[in-house]
């Protein structure tokens, strides 16, 4: 071959990218040294260098493949591979990238970060132990994070005399654990590290394997049609300016195929335009498809910024606050529900709260475990509500537009990694209420000069918030502000907060989606607690019909001064005397999420008072409430 | 039927023009370390073409121990007038005085080149930093993330690096810390010189194979720039290129008939000496690059 047909050549290379994931005791820095030496791009110093410190610590002849692999300085002391190198090499149809991983539990996050790249994971198995829990976990997180193609190796056949029923028994065990996992392609193959046995060529030691060896699966996989070439998303990166007469929207392609003249919706403003052309150095394109990093202009001046996202109109991603995710926890401390942890997604960044941690899995066993903290190396379903909408898919459906990180607000490390899955609707989602973290990390609370004591005794009255919950027009409000009228008249100092008159001021702008109503109810419970603290009664008259989220408010509130009522009514009841219009409008499916109709609504399990409103009316709801706050000693306070 | 695949090579550059501006889109001052080797060049090219039909929206800085080629500086120079580049070049100030005789190379590299470099991104307030790092160049580089996090001292802590996932960088930093972007890091050498060849990049004149008057030290072929041979040190001539660019005093030459891009390419897959063996510096001790990195070095 000339060097002018061997540059022809070598230009048209493709590229995989494989991770590899064991301890050293399964000879995966072997095999790995095995591949690059065997391949020829071991280059000879760095097998000298490699053989002065193997001269310096041991008599050992043979070249040590793992010290070609181990890189840095603690390693080499420890014997352990403690963090993802990546590694090249190349044969005359591909170029590899090996993110090379350690085993150890106690680098799963690692394992995650070298299997998000990869096409393709070698899973090594010890012939002489089998499956193990440490092999189940490499599939387990493989499996995870996606990596389309999986190759199981059982290496050391030369220990077990080359047997192909001890391979076969391996194989049938781990087909048995892969099948709870979702790879679409696994390949078994018996090798010898150590001695090169089916790693480049085929053994003449296991005559009876018919199947490719190491390198040539390495090579032939067929890795083109694992992108997703459907969805269109292009996230916008940078926006370019160069002169009053060019605005390009700079990004990679993350999935589909964007042509020029194409029209597309810019998210979230949903903006209407065609593509006008795609711009590179090397001269415009027709056709952009992934990964290529290219320049769109569009016909019309639209406002595109960074973080915002091209699509093509009859097909959009999901665009929502409320989401649900698999977490690799990646940080030393343990995740903090109370922190708004930064997100980075596509080209977007925000803050993101924590709604709840539905489960842990146990990577050893793919168990589900109960939730607690989810601390480092653990993995758990996680859900989120994000500040500002982020424009995504599942991350089965699309890496690009299914993964982010979250990055900590204090120490800006990158604390975990995270899956989107979409098995439930934003809207059935639980959701939750948070304090911000940025009070929790940075201010304490001032404290008032007027002790609580005092202001009881200059209003003759103890705070409280009295809190009716129950179905839309079960007569909450008119209870509320018949209470409030007899406390006045007997001279208590109170306030009433009721939804819809919330809903005009403070919580204007918030929707009657899960994650709003609960913002809706931080701000309500936030202002209820407020004037408590001033000595007010607050008579809140809310639907909310989530249990949990009653709960938060109690917590935010104060136990000691929180009085649940239930307004207890049936929706039919409701409904005849509903002056809203939401029951029709609920029933026609116009309004989603109402209590009653098409959401559930979760009595309280033990309120201070029920009230049957259907045979109580309202005035007489009302003097109950009065005898409850004086046999509570909240309103007249008793001197006794 | 419409084949959707791109080679290695594209591949590389659309990962490359998207850290490029990844990082222009997330940091306020950006500068990109240029150090006229083929590594630089390579990078130039990417980030021009990650900002067409705009300009390079950073400065380049060239953090000069002083001790680089003639050539270099000459191909530096001339580059920066065709391209109307904005080049800024960074001495130490005891560049002069500093030198590997004296000092020794460690002491040397510590100075002229780590400690320059720190005190010019401190002074720029530079808070990203675009490096020609490659992970295939060298063992402890092999861990280095496409995101580099440095402290207020600019160190490297290789146990408590930011865990790198898909193409998602972290580039939260406070202030004072900074980032290396290394754009080129999944690039081997290979292809860097092929693309270089398919790209038609120019390079220094100093990697192609022609006679020059060296001097043999401590095993390497010395360019002498100063003319001043040690004792019992001959000038001879020798048909000899540079496979790497640093320092002349530290940066021996190899014998070699390559003339051309495709024959350096051509050698380079027959003769295998990994491209550092060359340089003096990383031979210091047994993981002298990472001892190097932790303190600040590229």
């Amino acid at each position: 071959m000339t060097i002018d047909e061997f540059l022809a050549e070598n230009e048209k290379k493709d590229l995989l990218r494989f991770s590899t994931a064991g301890s050293i005791d399964d000879g995966k820095s072997t095999l790995i040294g095995r591949l690059l030496h065997d391949s020829k791009n071991v280059y000879e110093d760095q097998i000298q260098s490699v053989k002065n410190v193997t001269h310096d610590k041991s008599s050992k002849e043979e070249i040590d493949f793992a010290l070609l692999t181990d890189g840095l300085k603690a390693e080499r002391e420890q014997g352990i591979t403690i963090d993802v190198a990546y590694r090249y090499f190349s044969t005359p149809k591909r170029k590899f990238i090996i993110a090379d991983t350690p085993g150890h539990e106690q680098y799963t996050r690692n394992m995650a970060t070298g299997a998000s790249t990869a096409n393709l994971a070698i899973v090594l198995i010890d012939a002489r132990y089998g499956v193990l829990p440490q092999t189940k976990r490499h599939s387990f997180i493989t499996a995870l994070l996606g990596v389309p193609h999986m190759v199981v190796a059982v290496n050391k056949m030369d220990l077990v005399d080359f047997s192909e029923d001890v391979f076969e028994q391996i194989r049938s065990d781990f087909s048995r654990f892969a099948a709870k996992l979702t790879v679409p392609d696994i390949r078994f193959i018996p090798i010898s590290a150590l001695l090169g046995d089916n790693v480049v060529d085929r053994s003449s030691n296991m005559t009876w394997y018919k199947g490719e060896a190491l390198l040539e699966i390495l090579e032939n996989v067929y890795v083109a049609s694992d992108r997703n070439l459907i969805d269109l998303r292009f996230p916008v990166q940078y926006v370019l300016r160069p002169h009053l007469d060019f605005r390009g929207y700079c990004g990679q392609v993350a999935s589909g195929v964007i042509r020029k003249g194409d029209e597309v919706t810019a998210l979230p403003s949903k903006k209407k335009t065609r593509v006008e052309s795609i711009v590179t150095y090397d001269g415009e394109i027709e056709r952009a498809y992934p990964p290529m990093s290219v320049t769109v202009t569009l016909e019309d001046e639209l406002d595109v910024s960074r973080g915002e996202m091209l699509v093509h109109s009859h097909n959009m991603p999901h665009a929502d606050r409320h989401f649900e995710a698999m977490l690799v926890w990646m940080g030393e401390e343990p995740m903090d529900v109370n922190t708004a942890y930064g997100i980075k997604h596509t080209t977007r960044t925000a803050r993101a709260r924590i709604d709840e941690l539905r489960y842990k899995v146990d990577v050893n066993t793919l168990k589900r475990m109960a939730p607690g903290d989810l601390a480092l190396n653990e993995i758990g379903r996680v859900v989120f509500t994000s500040m500002t909408p982020i424009f995504f898919d599942s991350y089965v459906k699309n890496q690009a537009t299914g993964s982010f990180i979250l990055i900590d607000p204090v120490s800006n490390s990158t604390v975990a990694a995270g899956m989107i899955i979409e098995r439930e609707s934003a809207d059935r989602l639980p959701s939750r209420i948070t304090h911000g973290s940025e009070e929790a990390v940075s201010a304490r609370r001032y404290e008032s000069q007027v002790q609580t004591g005092e202001r009881e005794e200059r209003l003759a009255q103890r705070p409280a918030t009295i809190w009716l919950t129950g179905l839309t027009s079960s007569g909450k409000t008119s209870i509320v502000y018949a209470t409030e009228k007899k406390l006045f008249d007997l001279g208590a100092t109170c306030v009433v907060l009721n939804g819809r008159n919330v809903r005009l001021g403070l919580s204007r702008g918030l929707d009657f989606g899960s994650t709003d109503r609960a913002e809706h109810l931080r701000r309500v419970a936030e202002v209820a607690s407020l004037l408590n603290d001033s000595g007010i009664i607050t008579l809140c008259a809310f639907v909310s019909p989530s249990a949990a989220i009653r709960d938060q408010v109690k917590e935010l509130v104060g136990e000691d001064r929180f009085l649940e009522i239930h307004v207890d009514a049936t929706a039919e009841w409701c409904e005849k005397r509903d002056e809203t219009g939401l029951y029709e409008k609920a029933k026609s499916g116009v309004v989603q999420n109402m209590a009653g109709v098409n959401a559930d609504y979760e009595e309280p399990e033990f309120p201070a008072l029920t009230l049957p409103i259907e045979t109580l009316g309202v005035e007489e709801s009302a003097t109950q409430i009065m005898s409850l706050l004086r046999e509570r000693n909240i309103f007249p306070i008793s001197n006794g | 039927m419409i084949e959707y695949s791109l080679t290695h090579l594209k591949q590389l550059e659309a990962e490359s023009i998207h850290i490029f501006r990844e990082v222009v889109a997330e940091f306020e001052r950006p500068v990109m370390l240029y150090s006229v080797g083929k590594d630089s060049s390579v990078m130039l090219r990417l980030a021009q073409k990650a900002f067409h039909p705009g300009k390079m929206p950073f400065p380049l800085l060239h953090v000069d121990t002083g001790y680089k080629f003639k050539q270099m500086y000459e191909f530096r120079d001339e580059l920066v007038k065709e391209l109307g580049l904005e080049l800024l070049v960074h001495k130490h100030k005891r560049s002069g005085e500093m030198n590997p005789f004296d000092f020794g190379t460690q002491k040397c590299c510590a100075v002229l080149k780590t400690e320059a470099l720190l005190t010019s991104l401190r002074e720029g307030e530079y808070d990203a930093a675009f490096g020609g790092a490659r992970r295939e160049e060298e063992k402890s580089r092999a861990k280095e993330r496409v995101y580099s996090f440095r402290d207020g001292f600019g160190q490297w802590d290789p146990k408590n690096q930011r865990p790198e996932l898909w193409s998602l960088y972290n580039a939260k930093v406070n202030k004072g810390e900074t980032i290396r972007a290394f754009p080129i890091s999944n690039w081997t050498e290979l292809d860097v010189w092929q693309y270089i060849y398919m790209e038609n990049i120019p390079i220094v004149p100093m990697y192609f194979a022609e006679e020059r008057e060296v001097v043999i030290r401590d095993g390497q072929i010395i360019l002498l720039e100063d003319g001043k041979t040690l004792p019992g040190e001959e000038l001879r001539k020798e048909v000899c290129r540079f496979r790497s660019l640093g320092c002349h005093y530290c940066t021996g030459a190899v014998r070699s008939n390559a003339r051309t891009v495709p024959e350096i390419i051509e050698e380079m897959m027959t003769v295998r000496v990994s491209e550092r063996a060359t340089r003096v510096i990383d031979h210091d001790t047994e993981g002298s690059m990472e001892l190097k990195k932790r303190e600040g070095y590229f």
